[in-house]
């Protein structure tokens, strides 16, 4: 029996913002599930299982969020599940979501994913004082920077490239009214004038700490019928790990992205990425990221993926706009940034995106991933459904 | 069984919560030694409040107030206290299903001895002297014989309301980091670094973690590597992260020790941070302070080249 076709009808987002003090975890959760309710035109009856992701437990000392939002998600008396990839979670608590209405275990399925990093210190978090190991010398960008560098002395690519990257999804999260970081007087000078943190990284090309939520419905064929705004249609999801370090272990282009991304083009049918995929929402927590992950994810050849970020196509009139909400960068509810993804290249199909609407987008990208490279979680959806 | 270390950790962290509407005003009441529980739209006072009916999901903001009498409706006694429960002397847990509520309260009982706790008999609050806004508004409850107490309306409405909480969570546990890396951390006390090389792939791995991770297999077969290494990447840390003691900026580095098929992270000194480069070959210096090497400074040999290290960065 051929696989139901699964079809994104409702989206909700929280504005995202520095902290939400006025809201509980249950209020913030709420809103962005009424939202796609409502986007939906469905009520919590019609909603047959909930699945929710949210970022490590001692992010924000929640433990059982399955256990505390079941009533503020409506899912008393039904299925729920929380899904648990470090900061791919968003995308993977999407993609569990799916796959229950493509087996059809569920026909309509409410996602979500969250955080409220105001409640935390993310970074204490990460790097709980184990005895006798050395603790991490760097802060949060230092695990980062030096695989910057890496793809820097790999790729000969100029310096200049990170700070092309935040200037472009900094202008476009001004298009986005949910997006945390709104500074309508970005220039590229002052990008470039900000410290360095953790050299090669600079102070404005790193993500901010944000509290918000995102949900989905998803649901079935018949359910699509019903849905009184056009469906984006999942036309291939995969997810990926790997050990977080190994020998022979690539920061730069993990194998397990290239096998993912590799994955949801065989299930879409894409042969030619770069040509046939229209938008893409990937995970860059760091600017540098886009390049890296365009050639990780088959946009360009190894080595060239700098060459698409300076020459401007990734920008949002460019022929491959990446990152049209203003990504990571400019929202990071660090749970939730996964399924933002997701949401925002839905979104994009569904002809929804507003202001940063990619003109005429058919097929787009959401990529997450997480856990100091360890978790790949990946989706492409299109405007018709999928074929086959 | 070769010596395996172990060590306390205690993970504690003083989290906050954001109350929203109803919590707030639940919060607040005890304070101000008034409890209120929230109504449903079918008639139920679910007591402590929650936002959203957990039958229908439907939002639920109708606070209404309950007595501070109530009664047991069933108990579990505590011998022996531990840490931050709410009274120190053995006590029951009870659920309390308290006048005007329709639903249990779980809190605690100041009861002499499990002789004297039964389902069904009359408690009331015992409130504490220094009220802020917290559950342990609550001191406990206390065996009542006296009349039912009275809730007058109350709209959940206060003067300076509470808005936010700490909840410290603390968790203790014991740490033992295994026989690898245990054998790992002597060599260290001796200055010498050990790492262990997988029977399958023949990679060796630094710190040792007794499996490797590509094969699935148990290691065993000791290899010390070092004491030199090469620089594969790095970055300049340019600002001072909590509970590190370095003065910025400094350069914290990949190391690929000679003979180790991965890199281990250290800080390089003992050279201009500006004048550290991918390939510069480095030597651990020890101070004995502290496990590990507290950093690596330049040999003075010529850099590694890029081929050689590539694959370790």
């Amino acid at each position: 029996m051929p696989k139901e076709p699964v079809a994104v009808v409702g989206i909700g987002q929280t504005k995202h913002v520095a902290a939400r003090r006025d809201v509980s975890i249950a209020g913030l959760v709420r809103e962005a599930a009424v939202r796609a309710l409502q986007d939906a035109a469905l009520t919590w009856a019609d909603i047959d299982a909930v699945v929710i992701g949210k970022a490590p437990d001692f992010f924000e000392g929640l433990m059982m969020p399955e256990l505390y939002l079941a009533d503020a998600l409506g899912a008393v008396g039904k299925p729920m599940l929380r899904v648990h990839t470090a900061g791919s979670v968003g995308g993977s608590t999407a993609l569990v979501a799916a796959n229950l209405v493509s087996a059809r275990v569920h026909r309509t399925v409410l996602t979500l994913a969250f955080e409220k990093q105001s409640e935390s210190n993310a970074m204490w978090g990460l790097s709980l004082p184990i005895p006798f190991q050395q603790p991490l010398l760097a802060g949060a960008g230092g695990f980062f920077a030096p695989h910057v560098r890496a793809y820097m002395r790999r790729t000969g690519a100029p310096d200049t490239v990170g700070s092309l990257v935040a200037y472009k999804d900094r202008r476009n999260a001004l298009k986005n009214p949910y997006a945390h970081i709104h500074d309508p007087d970005i220039t590229l000078e002052k990008v470039q004038a900000a410290p360095m943190l953790w050299d090669p990284i600079r102070y404005s090309e790193t993500c901010p700490s944000s509290d918000g939520a995102c949900a989905m419905i998803l649901t079935d064929r018949a359910g699509a019928d019903r849905a009184p705004h056009p469906p984006a249609w999942v036309h291939g999801g995969a997810m990926r790990s790997e050990p977080t370090l190994f020998a022979g272990k690539d920061f730069v282009s993990p194998q397990a992205g290239k096998d993912c991304a590799a994955d949801v083009y065989r299930q879409a049918g894409i042969a030619d990425p770069r040509r046939e995929i229209d938008a893409v929402e990937m995970y860059v927590p760091f600017s540098w990221y886009e390049p890296m992950w365009l050639e990780n994810l088959g946009f360009a050849d190894e080595g060239e993926g700098w060459k698409l970020t300076e020459s401007g196509v990734t920008e949002l009139d460019g022929d491959l706009p990446v990152n049209p909400s203003g990504g990571v960068l400019s929202t990071n509810p660090i749970g939730a940034s996964g399924m933002i993804r997701f949401a925002e290249a839905a979104l994009q199909v569904r002809g929804q995106a507003g202001e940063h609407q990619v003109p005429d987008a058919r097929k787009a990208l959401g990529h997450a991933y997480g856990g100091g490279a360890q978790f790949f979680s990946m989706w492409l959806v299109g405007a018709e459904p999928p074929t086959g | 069984m070769p010596d395996v270390l172990s060590a306390p950790l205690v993970v504690e962290f003083p989290f906050t919560r954001s109350l929203g509407p109803v919590q707030s005003a639940f919060l607040t009441g005890l304070r101000e030694r008034t409890v209120l529980g929230v109504r449903t739209a079918d008639g139920r006072v679910l007591v402590p409040p929650v936002e959203y009916d957990p039958v229908t999901a439907e939002e639920l903001r109708e606070l209404t107030e309950v007595a501070a009498t109530g009664t047991v409706t069933t108990w579990a006694w505590n011998p022996a206290p531990r840490r931050d429960q709410p009274l120190a002397t053995p006590f029951a847990w009870v659920l309390v299903k308290l006048d005007g509520a329709g639903t249990a309260l779980l809190h605690v009982l100041d009861a002499p001895g499990p002789g004297a706790v039964h389902t069904g008999m009359r408690v009331r609050i015992r409130w504490s002297p220094e009220r802020t806004g917290a559950i342990t508004d609550i001191a406990c409850f206390e065996p009542y014989e006296g009349e039912v107490g009275q809730p007058s309306p109350h709209n959940g409405e206060f003067a300076d309301p509470v808005t936010g909480v700490v909840t410290p969570a603390r968790l203790d546990y014991t740490y033992t980091p295994g026989r690898a890396q245990s054998a790992y951390l002597k060599a260290l006390s001796e200055q010498r670094t050990v790492g262990e090389r997988c029977p399958s792939c023949r990679k060796v791995y630094v710190p040792p973690r007794g499996a490797c991770p590509t094969c699935g297999v148990a290691t065993a077969e000791q290899v010390e590597v070092g004491p030199r290494g090469t620089v594969t990447t790095y970055c300049i840390v340019n600002i001072k992260a909590k509970n590190l003691d370095i003065e910025v900026p400094y350069v914290y580095a990949h190391i690929a020790l000679d003979g180790a098929d991965l890199a281990l992270h250290g800080r390089i000194g003992g050279i201009p941070y500006d004048q550290v480069r991918m390939g510069l070959r480095v030597e651990p210096v020890w101070t004995g302070e502290g496990r590990h090497p507290d950093h690596y400074r330049p040999t003075g040999e010529p850099d590694a080249d890029y081929d050689v290290y590539k694959e370790l960065l």
